[in-house]
């Protein structure tokens, strides 16, 4: 385990990069580079880090980066994994960095695969909540009543579980993690480097310029996502779930924030009734249960 | 040890990506390109072959993980067919673009809707402008031959540009033919250890492909424009080296057979090739002055070639496994394209057949050769395009 002193020095992400002020998975990709250091190979689907790395000649990744169609991500890492056996170069760590919309929607199916055929890689999904490239259209991880373009009265669906649905793969690992907790982010990256397999982090990564909320409030905004449960901070490792600091201590109901003070941060839910507010509270509840069932073995 | 097999195309294409010493193979399976890859996966499995095969879960995963494996720095193959092929269309235009040296088998089939497993180009003729070096083959020699060749010239610093190596479904993917799988060493000696113009590094690491403003992206194409005339001039001076190698040339761009006299050319792609071949015996019997030319290689397209296979016959009939909707056969019209500047044109005649595995025997062709000898004599062709033995 390692503190936030120990965090290595370097910089691997370059200055001049090309994100919003305030963006959360630039700040993740900050901790992605702390955490495995320059031995990586990225591939990286269309989304907003097409945008961050900067345009050709230039780039702000100090690391070899293949650029690659949206839905492909978790197919290319196989074969680039492929390669590196072949030429003797397993100590290389291959990253898949994908979006919320490359991950759960149009690259599932690459990503599964991959995960299926058990290639040896890191797969993380920064998850903005939306389309951010294209300008905010909804995905499959856009919560329940957010505004997005494409959802201007507030998505009617839910959330796509997806690391549960990864965890179904039977993969060796699969994490949640927030950049509002780098510490906690930063070691299930160097735990995943360790474990042989498909390993999965979902990183909820707020977006200010999508969530319509102050820019300065990023690291704010993730920390009451946790607090108030509505992103739980877990663990599964071999199957087995583990909840991880500060989230093991929100099991109680009484320990975390209502819903509420997240959701009015955000512009994206200004539009919610109290029944719209009262549903998803409830929900969270729900999951609680469920992680509670999780944690203590009664179901997996 | 060289060695002669009876085999057929497919397990022939599982035997040239072998003797390519292939390291990454990624496919998945479609009828009738099927017994390719389960070849190779006997191969693999065996231990005859020391290649990484990873079993996707699509053919545009095929493609993808062909690209990573490419850019990160080894030889792959893959091979498919119709709907595969038109899967993965969105990374045929990546590989292209990203220069990587792949090379593809192309078993072809004709695309739905309705359903056909059989045989045409409309699979492969619809990839045309993916930036890919096409060839079309007639037996099941040629395509263990020109897997070969292909590597060297995608590989070539000079083109860095993925390859598709077509061969017509069933008509020679399931047809057992002798073949000559040459000698190993020799083989090696032709085809150096994989190259490519770049690597996934480590130690040098840059964005590959990320975004390029309208300043830059027209030479990125210019490029592949370039690398395209390139392996233009490259694939006669290879085909020509492997002769003198192997034994075994294949016309380079383009298969001509009794062209040199003829006042009617026969101009097709794939086994209508060797149909034509027979063709013309017969008709040669008979006195008339007919020859077949085969293009062997549809892009980069033989244009000056063409024109010179031109300046002889009166008659040029070209015969498409193929239509472009709306307009014509898409070998009538590259060969008219190619003939527009030329002063003293012969007439054009273009023939659809073949479509969805339709016979198209050497009987066939020597009506449509009598049809355009008729139409040469009128000194016109009577209908732009005739779509032959069509129930109507
Ligand atoms: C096949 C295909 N369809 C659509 C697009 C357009 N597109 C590019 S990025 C993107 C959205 C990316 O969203 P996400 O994965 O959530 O990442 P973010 O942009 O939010 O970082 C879309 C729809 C594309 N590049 N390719
Ligand atoms: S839209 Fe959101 S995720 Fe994308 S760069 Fe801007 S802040 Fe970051």
């Amino acid at each position: 385990m390692v503190t936030i002193k120990e965090f290595p020095k370097e910089e691997y992400l370059l200055k001049g990069h090309a994100a919003c002020a305030g963006c959360g998975p630039s700040i993740a990709l900050r901790l992605l580079f702390k955490a495995l250091g320059n031995k990586v190979i990225m591939v990286v689907p269309a989304c907003c880090t097409t945008v961050i790395q900067g345009p050709y000649p230039y780039t702000s990744f100090a690391v070899p980066l293949q650029n690659m169609l949206f839905e492909a991500t978790g197919a290319t890492c196989s074969g680039i994994v492929a390669a590196l056996k072949i030429r003797g170069l397993e100590d290389i760590t291959v990253v898949g960095w994908a979006g919320d919309g490359g991950t759960v929607d149009i690259g599932i199916q690459a990503l599964s695969g991959a995960a299926e055929r058990e290639t040896n890689f890191i797969y993380i999904c920064y998850d903005n909540e939306a389309y951010g490239n294209t300008g905010l259209q909804r995905s499959g991880a856009t919560p329940y009543g957010a505004w997005t373009t494409t959802t201007p009265t507030g998505k009617r669906e839910r959330k796509k579980n997806m690391p549960l649905i990864m965890a179904a793969h039977k993969i060796p690992y699969v994490a949640t993690a927030c950049p509002s907790y780098p510490v906690d982010f930063v070691n299930k990256l160097r735990k995943a480097r360790e474990i042989r397999g498909t390993k999965y982090i979902h990183v909820l990564t707020p977006c200010p310029t999508g969530w319509r909320y102050d820019t300065s409030k990023t690291v704010e905004i993730g920390r009451l996502a946790v607090q108030t449960g509505i992103w739980a901070l877990y663990e599964i490792e071999n199957g087995r779930f583990r909840l991880n600091s500060p989230s093991d201590r929100l099991i109680d109901k009484s320990k975390r924030k209502p819903v509420r003070e997240y959701l009015a941060m955000q512009d994206r839910f200004r539009h919610l009734t109290e029944a719209d507010i009262e549903k998803i509270q409830q929900w969270v509840d729900e999951d609680w249960e469920y992680y509670r069932k999780l944690a203590s073995n009664e179901c997996v | 040890m060289a060695q002669i097999i009876i085999d057929t195309a497919n397990h022939i294409a599982g035997y040239a990506a072998k003797a390519a010493r292939v390291k990454v193979v990624a496919a998945y399976p479609i009828t009738p390109q099927t017994t390719v890859v389960e070849k190779i996966a006997e191969f693999v499995e065996s231990g005859e072959m020391d290649a990484e095969y990873i079993r996707v879960e699509s053919e545009h995963s095929a493609m993808a993980a062909c690209i990573g494996a490419a850019a990160a720095g080894v030889r792959t193959f893959t091979a498919t067919s119709a709907h595969g092929l038109a899967l993965m269309h969105e990374a045929l235009h990546w590989a292209s673009g990203a220069r990587l040296p792949i090379v593809m088998a192309v078993v072809n089939r004709a695309m739905g809707a309705p359903w056909s497993i059989w045989p045409d180009f409309s699979d492969s003729l619809s990839q045309r402008d993916t930036g890919w070096i096409q060839f079309y083959c007639a037996d099941n020699q040629e395509v263990f031959d020109t897997i070969i060749q292909a590597y060297r010239i995608c590989e070539d610093e000079r083109v860095f540009l993925p390859a598709m190596v077509c061969l017509e479904g069933f008509i020679l993917s399931h047809t057992y033919m002798p073949v000559k799988i040459h000698d190993q060493e020799e083989i090696d000696a032709f085809l150096p250890p994989y190259k490519s113009g770049w690597i996934l590094d480590v130690n040098n690491p840059f964005s590959h492909a990320n975004l390029v403003s309208p300043e830059w992206y027209m030479e990125f194409r210019y490029m592949i424009q370039e690398a395209m005339e390139n392996a233009k001039r490259l694939i006669p001076e290879i085909d020509k080296e492997y002769g003198q190698r192997f034994g075994f040339q294949h016309g380079g761009l383009i298969d001509k057979y009794q062209c040199d006299d003829a006042d009617l050319i026969i101009c097709t792609m794939g086994t209508m090739g060797s149909e034509a071949k027979i063709a013309v015996d017969n008709l040669r019997k008979e006195g008339l002055k007919v020859g077949a030319a085969r293009i062997r290689v549809y892009r980069p397209f033989p244009v000056e070639e063409v024109k010179k296979l031109a300046e002889q016959p009166s008659i040029i009939a070209t015969i498409d496994r193929h239509i472009s909707f709306g307009m014509e056969g898409f070998l009538a019209s590259e060969i008219k394209a190619s003939l527009y500047h030329m002063e003293d044109k012969p007439l054009l005649a273009g023939f659809i057949a073949g479509l969805g595995g339709r016979d198209v025997t050497f009987r066939t062709i020597e009506e449509i050769a009598k049809k355009s000898l008729k139409w040469m004599k009128m000194g016109r062709v009577e209908k732009e395009t005739v779509w032959v033995d069509l129930r109507e």
